[in-house]
């Protein structure tokens, strides 16, 4: 405050209550609680997500998130699938990362099939790549997201543009860019393309670029840290009860990562650390994914050092297609090739819970077989519907401009969320 | 990997409270008496031993054609011992509902909320039990496997005497 601006108690503006004089020194402004919708069209709320508020000035007093906008009855359909035509919906779960869904999805079904540990290893590499990827562009578009309702504008446009390098590659390599369905039952469906490791060392170059003008952008504005330093604090306690992973939860101080504690695919052979917050807010959160970018494109430079050349599906007719070729040529291919498309791969009976290191944190799959070529419940965990709960419990008390980044950094998304 | 949690829940409860329990593709399940559903879970997350303290996943199955008929399914984890074990208990089909375990773990409210929404368990004690994904005027709950994949039911106000669609069963 300026030295000449006048004191507090010199100037008062008292609204119907009689003189200023009569009210007690610290007597704030009279309010009452009004309600107020926030979404579920609302430029902040980017996920189709209504919240019911109660607010007291500007305060929050209480707050009803309402979720399901986006619900399209994933488990409905894929009950009405086989096996291999679920990829596209999980293409729409996390639409923004959706490889890793692919992969969350393919793991499931290979440990029902007890064939989990005879994929082969290039496509495991593979999966750990565009995975990797995937992860890259999710956190990308949760921090331009953010920013841009914070009203740093360039931060998106940098952002995004290093997304859409990454996203480009992808369509290179699935033929879409950003629905990709490329992963199959053991293994993936396309190898990648020749120059795909030249190319994504190109983009990882100028991808940390991006990232490090956007550190410089963010991390020391003024602007930016008096939004995010010490609001929407999660404790670790709260993580654990609220059952939050990923990113939130790390940010907590739940150093709980799948791809450390539980290690799948080929992630116990890559060096790569695990970063967690200490204080739980929203910058721990925006903090926590700079880092796990930096960390993911550790992962790929290793993954691309070290990829191993081989078969990028598993040669067993019971899950894989057969080639082309022999399916127009021999009587055995094209009634396999038939019965796979028609009657779907034979899972045998039984139930699995597998779980992944999704954008957003735990991504599980709960399926049971009933040994058909179809899933009796094809269950999926989403990590943000855990995530977007504990809103309930953060928001109040906070301020209704204290919503938009709080909201930006749990990073709810819809497709997943409402499923 | 999670052996120790059957080993100690054989220790701790009786056979009519734990029914059933076993182990396939590396995950450790077991059985609950429906009555003793809150008990075995919360003895689980304050049991030293087991430690299963962090909510993972709550959902329901519907096995048609089974008695029981409705199965509700409960995921955890310990975070310090890095164990997981699943929990089930059978909920008949006249009346599925079972206690709510939301004073545990708060996380499990949007899940018992969505299992209700879906599947039309309740889940007693629960503090809003109402539908979070399907809108509060949808009739039914879609998930259960004798509810039609196909048809409509458009959000209209249905007044006495308008010609409407039939709404699902």
């Amino acid at each position: 405050m300026n030295d000449h601006a006048p004191s507090p108690t010199s100037r008062r503006v008292v609204m119907g209550f009689g003189d200023a004089a009569n009210l007690p020194e610290d007597d704030e402004l009279p309010t009452e609680s009004m309600p107020l919708n926030m979404g579920p069209s609302h430029p902040a709320m980017h996920g189709t997500v209504r919240m019911v508020l109660e607010v007291e000035g500007e305060k929050v007093r209480t707050v009803d998130v309402q979720i399901g906008f986006l619900h399209r009855c994933f488990e409905k359909e894929a009950e009405n699938a086989t096996w291999t035509q679920i990829f596209p919906y999980t293409d729409r779960l996390n639409y923004v990362s959706p490889m890793l869904c692919n992969v969350g999805y393919a793991l499931a079904v290979e440990k029902l099939l007890d064939i989990d540990d005879k994929i082969p290893e290039r496509a495991q590499f593979i999966r750990v790549i565009v995975g990797e990827i995937s992860r890259l562009t999710d956190h990308l578009t949760c921090l331009a997201a953010s920013a841009m309702e914070l009203a740093a504008f360039t931060v998106f446009f940098y952002l995004m543009k290093a997304r859409e390098w990454l996203w480009e590659l992808l369509e290179e390599v699935s033929g879409a860019r950003l629905t990709h369905s490329y992963v199959r039952i053991g293994g993936v469906v396309a190898d990648l393309t020749d120059d795909f490791c030249p190319k994504l060392r190109d983009i990882l170059g100028r991808c940390r670029a991006a990232i490090a003008d956007v550190d410089k952008m963010l991390t020391s504005n003024r602007i930016f840290r008096d939004r995010m330093d010490g609001i929407g604090i999660i404790t670790r306690d709260d993580a654990i009860g609220w059952g939050l992973t990923g990113p939130v939860g790390r940010s907590a101080g739940l150093a709980y990562d799948v791809r450390k504690d539980h290690p799948y695919l080929v992630y116990d052979r890559f060096d790569f650390d695990v970063p967690v917050g200490s204080v739980g807010d929203n910058f721990d959160r925006y903090a926590v994914r700079l880092e796990e970018m930096r960390q993911s494109m550790r992962i790929l430079e290793q993954a691309m050092d070290r990829l191993p050349a081989g078969p990028i599906l598993l040669d067993d007719a019971r899950v894989a297609l057969p080639p082309k070729r022999e399916v127009y040529n021999t009587i055995e291919s094209m009634i396999a090739h038939f019965k796979l498309i028609m009657d779907g791969i034979v899972v045998p009976p039984g139930e699995i819970y597998s779980f992944t290191e999704g954008g957003n944190g735990e991504l599980g799959f709960y399926i049971v077989s009933d040994g058909t070529g179809r899933p009796w419940k094809c269950r999926v965990r989403p990590p943000c519907f855990a995530n977007t709960a504990v809103l309930n419990k953060i928001l109040p008390g906070l301020f209704i401009a204290d919503i938009v980044p709080t909201f930006g950094m749990i990073n709810m998304i819809g497709g997943e969320c409402d499923r | 990997m999670a052996k120790i949690v059957l080993d100690r829940l054989a220790e701790q409860f009786v056979a009519g409270e734990i029914t059933e329990t076993g182990s396939q593709h590396g995950n450790e399940w077991a059985r609950v008496n429906p009555a003793h559903w809150r008990g075995v879970a919360q003895f689980l997350r304050d049991d030293p031993v087991t430690a299963l303290n962090m909510f993972i996943d709550l959902t329901c199955v519907d096995r048609l054609g089974r008695t029981p008929r409705f199965d509700v399914v409960l995921h955890l984890y310990s975070v310090d011992k890095k164990h997981r074990v699943r929990l089930l208990a059978g909920l008949p089909e006249d009346d599925p509902s079972v206690d709510s375990v939301v004073g545990l773990w708060p996380g499990a409210n949007w899940f018992e909320r969505e299992a209700f929404d879906l599947y039309g368990v309740r889940f007693l004690d629960h503090p809003d039990l109402r539908r979070i994904l399907m809108y509060p005027e949808f009739v039914g709950h879609p998930l259960r496997k004798d509810f039609p994949k196909e048809g409509r039911q458009p959000l209209l106000r249905r007044f006495p005497g308008s010609v409407d669609e039939e709404p699902a069963p």
